[in-house]
This record gives structure tokens, sequence and C-alpha cells, in this order.
């Protein structure tokens, strides 16, 4: 480990290019070494093999890697696994409820087709959790602009978007 | 691969301290600019500072007189700011249509003003471009340019300043609030940024030990009376080519008392228009005098070629601006 104790006194910052960091992913704490330069993108596929979330750009700009950090939606490709720490962590793989059955956007993407090649749809589906959970899933239209952070190739947004609108007025109380 | 080092403070005193003593160290917020540099090897620092840790930066503070923002608050929180939304709506309608949501749950005020050019040249680490390699040359000037500015540039360099929030806050005379080893100082926010001139890479005005704390914004009528507007190359998800910040107040006769216009997606900094602000002043609210005003601001434009249409797009921007500012009034 290469550790360097820089500025402030008293150990106040650390600075180092690799550590032990511990991440709670779907309920469970992982420990593992990690560099800094280590996303949690990465971290998550790579080091915990939860390959559910995919890596399309890695710059923020197709949403594929789409998870839940403290129940909001964020890219994992623009998160260090370090600054992850101490954060809940949902991936596709958590979303399942503890009875087994499949969460009700994950069944309402069967019922709509709300997907074609299926590389973009873990991301719109983390992403449409947050986007109903956030409360922007009222109309089409606003579904269509809250869910703009996540691209599909295939051109399933048609389904995608009756899929999450549906989801969002079951789950309206 | 990249030797990042890593390291948290614990308050923005040590923060300040490491990046002050450590050249080319960079603090880290929402880490949106960072992690795209980091992937694309574009002015990868060697030692990012982590301030998440540093208490009391996250909140939006409001009285009846300013509202005060904390470095750390995430974009998301401000446009769900009922209070934000009500004061200064250029600011949550810059918001709204900045990012994603997923990458507006992370960003933070902070780091959005410090975010990076979007010029294809700087983000290419194949191709000369004197912001990222001092003295390589400008490959936008003669390239392709459709994104880059027609106000503000230099010989060396044409990048747009990317941020939409900024443009709001440049319009809304909001103040930086700036704590660096010597202490704490205010700063405007149209003095924030530098213009390129023939030192493209120093992009603004903080001194390497200086961090932005946050930001006051004064609760004024004019401010009530804001509107931002962005046009962009499709409808969602995508940086401005063209936006405008608009503010109006206007007397009991119809006359526009006050007015405030700041431009973004054409120039290199964010940009206020003095004279734009100036000609709209003691005019009735129109078309014609929104025309009449907004016509000034490509007086001192220069452009490039393939981004000429900006000298056309701006002034329409603005005025289409005020025309749905005055039609909310
Ligand atoms: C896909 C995508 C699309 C985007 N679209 C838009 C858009 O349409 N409009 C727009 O305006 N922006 C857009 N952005 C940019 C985004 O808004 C910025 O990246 C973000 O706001 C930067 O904030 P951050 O906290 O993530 O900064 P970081 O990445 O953490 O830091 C950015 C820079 O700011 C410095 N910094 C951060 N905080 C401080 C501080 N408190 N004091 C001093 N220095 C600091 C850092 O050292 C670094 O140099 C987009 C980003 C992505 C990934
Ligand atoms: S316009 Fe500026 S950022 Fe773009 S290539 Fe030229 S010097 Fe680099
Ligand atoms: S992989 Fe993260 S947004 Fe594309
Ligand atoms: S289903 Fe193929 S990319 Fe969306």
């Amino acid at each position: 480990m290469e550790n360097a104790s820089t500025g402030a006194e008293g150990g106040a910052v650390q600075a180092r290019s690799t550590m032990r960091v511990t991440l709670e992913v779907n309920g469970r704490e992982h420990a593992l070494d990690v560099q800094a330069r280590t996303t949690l993108l990465d971290a998550l596929r790579d080091r915990l093999h939860l390959n559910g979330t995919k890596k399309g750009c890695a710059l923020g700009q197709c949403g594929a890697c789409t998870v839940l950090m403290d129940g909001e939606r964020v890219n994992a490709c623009l998160v260090l696994a370090v600054m992850a720490q101490g954060r809940h962590i949902t991936t596709i793989e958590g979303l399942r409820g503890g009875d087994g059955l499949l969460h009700p956007l994950q069944r309402a993407f069967l019922d709509h087709d709300g997907f074609q090649c299926g590389y973009c749809t873990p991301g719109q589906i983390m992403s449409g959790v947050g986007c109903i959970e956030e409360g922007h899933a009222g109309s089409r239209a606003e579904i269509r602009q809250y869910m703009s952070g996540n691209i599909c190739r295939c051109g399933a947004y048609v389904n995608i978007v009756e899929a999450i609108f549906e989801t969002a007025v079951g789950t309206r109380p | 691969m990249s030797g990042l080092a890593y390291a948290r403070a614990a308050s923005l005193e040590s923060a300040t301290e490491v990046i002050g003593s450590h050249r080319a160290a960079e603090v880290i917020a929402g880490g949106t600019d960072l992690l795209q540099r980091l992937e694309e090897h574009v002015l990868p620092p060697p030692l990012v500072v982590d301030i998440n840790g540093v208490e009391g930066l996250r909140a939006i503070e409001v009285d009846d007189h300013e509202i005060r923002l904390g470095a750390l608050v995430r974009l998301n929180q401000v446009i769900e700011s009922a209070p934000v939304r009500d004061a200064f709506p250029a600011i949550v309608e810059a918001l709204i249509v900045t990012a994603s949501p997923q990458v507006r749950n992370l960003a933070t005020v902070g780091g959005n003003p410090l975010q990076k050019t979007r010029c294809l040249y700087f983000r290419d680490q194949s191709t000369p471009c004197n912001k990222r390699e001092p003295g390589s040359g400008c490959g936008a000037l003669e390239g392709r340019n459709r994104i880059n500015a027609i106000l503000g540039g230099s010989e060396h360099c044409i990048a747009t300043h990317p941020s939409d929030f900024a443009v709001a806050m440049a319009a809304l005379d909001a103040t930086v609030l700036v704590v660096g080893a010597r202490g704490e100082r205010r700063l405007p926010f149209t003095e924030l940024h530098r213009l390129p001139g023939d030192t493209p890479h120093l992009e603004h005005n903080l001194a390497p030990d200086e961090v932005i704390e946050g930001y006051r914004l004064t609760r004024t009528p004019l401010a009530r009376h804001s509107h931002y507007l962005k046009v962009r190359d499709r409808g969602e998800f995508e940086w401005a080519i063209c936006s405008a910040a608009v503010a109006l107040e206007l007397d009991h006769g119809g006359r526009i008392a006050d007015a405030r216009v700041a431009v973004g997606g054409v120039a290199t900094k964010p940009w206020r228009l003095g004279q734009v602000e100036t000609a709209l002043q003691g005019r009735q609210a129109t078309a014609e005098a929104f025309a009449e005003a907004a016509a000034l601001s490509v007086q001192n434009a220069v452009a490039h070629g393939d981004n000429a249409y900006k000298l056309a797009l701006l002034p329409r921007t603005i005025a289409r601006a005020l025309t749905e500012l005055r039609e909310r009034l």
C-alpha cells in the first residue's frame, strides 16, 4: 500500500492510492482492496461480480450503470468506490423482494416488452425506480423528461415509458 | 494506469492546506466532471481531496433578505427547493435542463461552475489544445468549432464555458464565498471566471489554496422575475449551444425599470451583456424593444466558421427569453 501522510497536522488528511474499503451493496457488506481510481461501477462488476449493472460509456452519458445510492439514482461510473463507503447501494440484483418475487417495475418491463437487446435495461429499471420514488412519473411526458439520462440504442422508449407509467399509477397511494 | 491518490478532508481548512501545498491537487465534490477527466486522461489530477466529509456545506439557508447555498448542495436539491424556485426561478430553470437526474443527484453547486469546457479538442488528448497543454496550439480555431464561442475568445482559445447554472448566477448578481489559507473572502460571481487571453489554461480567479464554500443570493423583485432559456441539439440531456438568463422589473406604466441579461453556450465565460441591459432600460416591454436590444449582443462577436450560426441564434434566443418572461409577469 502506497501511503503518504500530507498536509494538516494530527493526520487529518491521509493520501492513499490503494485502500481497503467496505461497500454495503444490496444489504450485504463487502470489504475489498481497491485503487483510489476504481469506480463504484468497476468495483461492482469486476470485484463483486454483480454484472447486472452495465458499462456503456463510463462518462455519465448513457445511464446503463444507474444504481441507487441511499435510495437516489446515480451513475455508478461517476462515483469513486472509496466515496461510496457508508452509503447503501442497491443494484438490479437487489431489487427483487425478500419473497423472491420480481419488483413491480421488473414485471412491468416484461409485460410491456420494455427492452429488445436488454443492455440498457438494468439501468432503465433502476432509474425508473428512482424516477417513481422522486414523484416524477406523473405523466408520460414527465417520464420522458426525467428518464432522459438513460439511452436505449434499440429504441424501446415507448414501451419503457408505458412500463414506468403503469407502475407509477399502480403504486400511487 | 493513472497513479491517482485520494485523501479525505474533515474541514475546509485542511482541504485548502493540502491543495495549496500539492501542485495540481484538486478537491473532489460530486466527482461528475473529475471522473470524466480521469476516464479520458484529460488533465488527470495526481491527488484528489474529498470534501464530502466537511460539515455544514450541504444546506440551503433562507431568510427574508437572502439565500445561501453551501458548496456541497446537490443540483437536484436546489431544483426541489421551493424558496429558491420562488425567489430565483432562473436558477431552478437552468438546473432542470442541466445534465440528467442521475448526474444531478451527484453534482454539486460548488463544482458546477468549475467544470471544464466541452470543446472537442480539449477532451481529446491526441489533439493540440492550449487550454490542456499550453503552447500546443488551438485545434478548434481552424477546426470543428460548431460548439465554440463567438464572445470573449482570443487567438489562443475559443472554448465556451459549458455551465447553465453559472449563467443564471451571473445574471442574478450572486456572490461567491471563498475560503483559503489566509481566511475568507467574497467575490462577485461575474469575477469568478477569467477570459482566456494568452493563458487559457488559467480559468478562474481562485488561488491554488482556495475553495468555494458557497454562494449568497440577495432576494430582489428583479430576481423573482427571472427566466432561463436553453437551446440545444436535442430536447433533453445536452449541453447548451446557446442560452439566456434574463430578469425584468417593470414600472407601473409597463416600462422596463431594470433588466439583467447573461448568456451561455456562446462565450468563454458566463457572459453578462451590459449593453443589452442598458438598451432595455426605459423602453416599453415590447417584442420590438427586445429584438432591438438583443441585436446588440453580437456587436463584438467573432465567428470562426462552423459557429457562425450563433451570430443569428444568440439575439433570437435573448429576445425569445425576454418574450417568454414578459408573458408571465
Ligand atoms: C453526462 C453529463 C451531462 C452534463 N450536462 C450538463 C449540462 O447540460 N449543463 C451543465 O451545466 N452541466 C452539465 N454537466 C456537468 C455537471 O453539471 C458538472 O460536472 C457538475 O456540476 C460538476 O460538479 P461536481 O460536484 O460533480 O464537480 P467535481 O467533478 O467534483 O469537480 C469539478 C471541478 O470543480 C472543482 N471543485 C469542486 N467543488 C469545489 C469547491 N467547493 N471549491 C473549489 N473547487 C471545487 C474540482 O476540483 C474540479 O476541478 C454534465 C455532466 C455530465 C456527466
Ligand atoms: S478552443 Fe480552447 S479548449 Fe478548444 S482546442 Fe482551442 S485552446 Fe483548446
Ligand atoms: S456507463 Fe455510466 S452512464 Fe454510461
Ligand atoms: S434494449 Fe437494447 S439498448 Fe435498450
